[in-house]
């Protein structure tokens, strides 16, 4: 067990090549995270199209961790229901906790994080974009709701 | 003179520096955090619990007159360390409460609607939050005085501002926890004081490093910590002159700092006592003692030349890492341990991740310092800092450990 676990090759590979990097040029909602503990900042767009993610932009700095973390979390929450969205929020969740086996054809390449679990003080990073997105769903359901 | 310390023979005195972790010997760079405790400190505090443990001024067997006299020994020590009088050295419970007792005790009742509190960009938190607390009940502003490119304060704005601005209070940093700066504080108090304006001097990092004489400061105030000079943590100081401290309503109410307590209303006891309300830090004030001890008998100017000496060391070694900016003065004469820095293809996060394999501890993060993250420009820094016990031999090991995380992430 060693450091290769927490810094996998997949997940240096997003953090290098971050996948849905930017901004939308009509985004539903957006929604500005930060880590208080390490600095981190990430600005995250979510544009919604009946009732799925259509497209995410994230912008912002921190870790390898955490930028990793985005970028796959952009991959595997796009074209996704907002309650299936929700329900794999839940699960990256409980991951990062380890209180569930992770479901690797839900997650996509973000079931190499699994290893972060193990540095309590990372998961932070990892669960940055994750609570991100689940705080710009919300606010888009509590806006159109109104 | 003191004789020049040999850091080598000094580590003998620290037990945790013994220890491995993953495997490796550790590497301490993280003094500015907190420091690691002598055994001198570890045994006075143990043998406190196990010898003499008894509440404080109020027992009047034996036993609580040798803990009250252990108690006061702590104090009356790091009285001496900093040059204070005994009646203006209040025991808190760290550096943030010390400064929080001024905010609320001195602050709320000299503080109007229009005042000015100056701060400045590269505080520690704890020396702008509780002003920005008292701020809202007083109606009083907070005004940073900047920092420029090479981390110094801007001398001539708070010249401006105190001119031009009805300042009230200067609230300034010793030795930066992250630029290393060490500010002209006795400058900057004689030009408070023309203006009319009360000075607090945050010390947590000047106090454990180098000579420090609370009336050479020229501060009305002067607040450090325990847990970064040798000491436990849980105790804090604040030293001031017992005329200041008169003068003032007491910060928390309870047992200990009153004189008589009657229904209709009740008087304060005398110093220090009436800032210091409820059975106080009794073990950690006689660590603390023993502490400044420890670091008298060594000498505060041979802590401070073995320092300079390590930074200057530090300071080459890590300007010769391709792409690094390290923040704050570069001249070690001007500085204090600690070293902040950047990569440009490493976030702080992963460079204490990494050096951590070799045993290295390194700072990642804000510091307690947002502001002046700001300034910089910067979301985080790594940081390294030195203390009596580092050697060059472990500023090189962790030149070596930032290659290897550098070669790691490039793999």
């Amino acid at each position: 067990m060693g450091l290769e676990d927490l810094y996998q090759q997949i997940i240096l590979d997003h953090y290098r090549k971050p996948r849905h990097r930017g901004e939308l040029a009509a985004p539903s909602v957006e929604v500005d995270h930060n880590n208080p503990v390490c600095g981190d900042q990430l600005h995250l767009e979510v544009r919604l199209e009946d009732g799925r993610i259509a497209e995410v932009g994230h912008t912002g700095d921190g870790c390898s961790i955490s930028q990793a973390s985005a970028s796959m979390m952009s991959e595997a929450a796009v074209g996704l229901p907002v309650d299936d969205a929700m329900e794999l929020i839940e699960h990256f969740r409980l991951m990062m906790h380890r209180e569930a086996e992770p479901d690797e054809d839900r997650l996509g390449d973000a079931i190499a994080l699994e290893g972060v679990a193990k540095y309590p003080v990372r998961v932070k990073c990892a669960l940055l974009s994750w609570m991100a997105l689940k705080d710009a769903l919300q606010t888009h359901t509590a806006t159109t709701e109104r | 003179m003191a004789a020049e310390l040999d850091p080598r023979a000094l580590r003998a005195d620290f037990p945790i520096l013994e220890r491995e972790v993953n495997g490796v010997p550790l590497v301490y760079l993280d003094s500015a955090a907190t420091s690691q405790k002598p055994r001198a400190v570890l045994d006075a505090m143990e043998r406190y619990y196990t010898e003499t443990n008894a509440n404080v001024h109020r027992g009047v067997y034996a036993l609580a007159a040798e803990a009250t006299d252990r108690y006061e020994a702590g104090r009356f020590s790091v009285a001496r360390l900093v040059g204070a009088d005994r009646r203006g050295t209040v025991f808190t419970k760290n550096a943030s409460e010390a400064i929080n007792l001024v905010a609320w005790a001195w602050g709320i009742r000299n503080l109007t609607a229009g005042d000015a509190i100056v701060v400045t960009e590269m505080e520690h938190h704890s020396n702008i939050v509780p002003w920005q607390l008292v701020a809202q009940i007083t109606g009083a502003r907070v005004l940073f005085t900047p920092v420029d490119g090479d981390g110094r304060l801007d001398l001539e704005w708070l010249e401006v501002t105190l001119r031009t601005e009805p300042v009230r209070m200067v609230g300034v940093v010793h030795v930066s926890n992250v630029l290393g700066t060490i500010n002209p504080v006795a400058e900057i108090a004689r030009m408070a004081h023309t203006y009319g304006a009360k000075v607090l001097v945050d010390a947590s990092q000047s106090v454990p490093h180098m000579p420090v004489r609370f009336a050479d400061t020229g501060a009305d105030f002067m607040a450090f910590t325990g847990h970064k000079m040798l000491g436990p943590t849980g105790i804090g100081v604040l030293v001031a002159d017992p005329a200041t401290l008169d003068a003032m309503e007491p910060f928390l109410g309870g047992g200990e700092m009153i004189s008589d307590v009657r229904v209709e209303g009740s008087t304060w006891a005398d110093l220090p006592y009436k800032f210091e309300a409820g059975t106080p830090p009794i073990a950690e004030a006689v660590g603390l003692g023993a502490a400044a001890d420890y670091l008298m008998d060594i000498g505060m100017d041979a802590v401070r030349a073995h320092e300079r000496s390590l930074t200057a060391y530090a300071l080459g070694v890590l300007s010769e890492i391709d792409g690094i900016t390290i923040h704050g003065p570069k001249d070690p004469d001007v500085r204090g341990c600690p070293i902040s820095f950047s990569l440009p293809d490493l976030h702080p996060h992963d460079i204490a991740q990494l050096v951590d394999r070799q045993g290295v501890c390194v700072r990642a993060g804000h510091h307690c310092a947002k502001p002046l993250m700001r300034t910089l420009g910067v979301g985080a820094t790594a940081r390294a800092s030195t203390y009596l016990y580092n050697t060059e031999q472990d500023i090189d090991t962790l030149a070596r450990a930032l290659a290897e995380a550098r070669a790691f992430m490039a793999a």
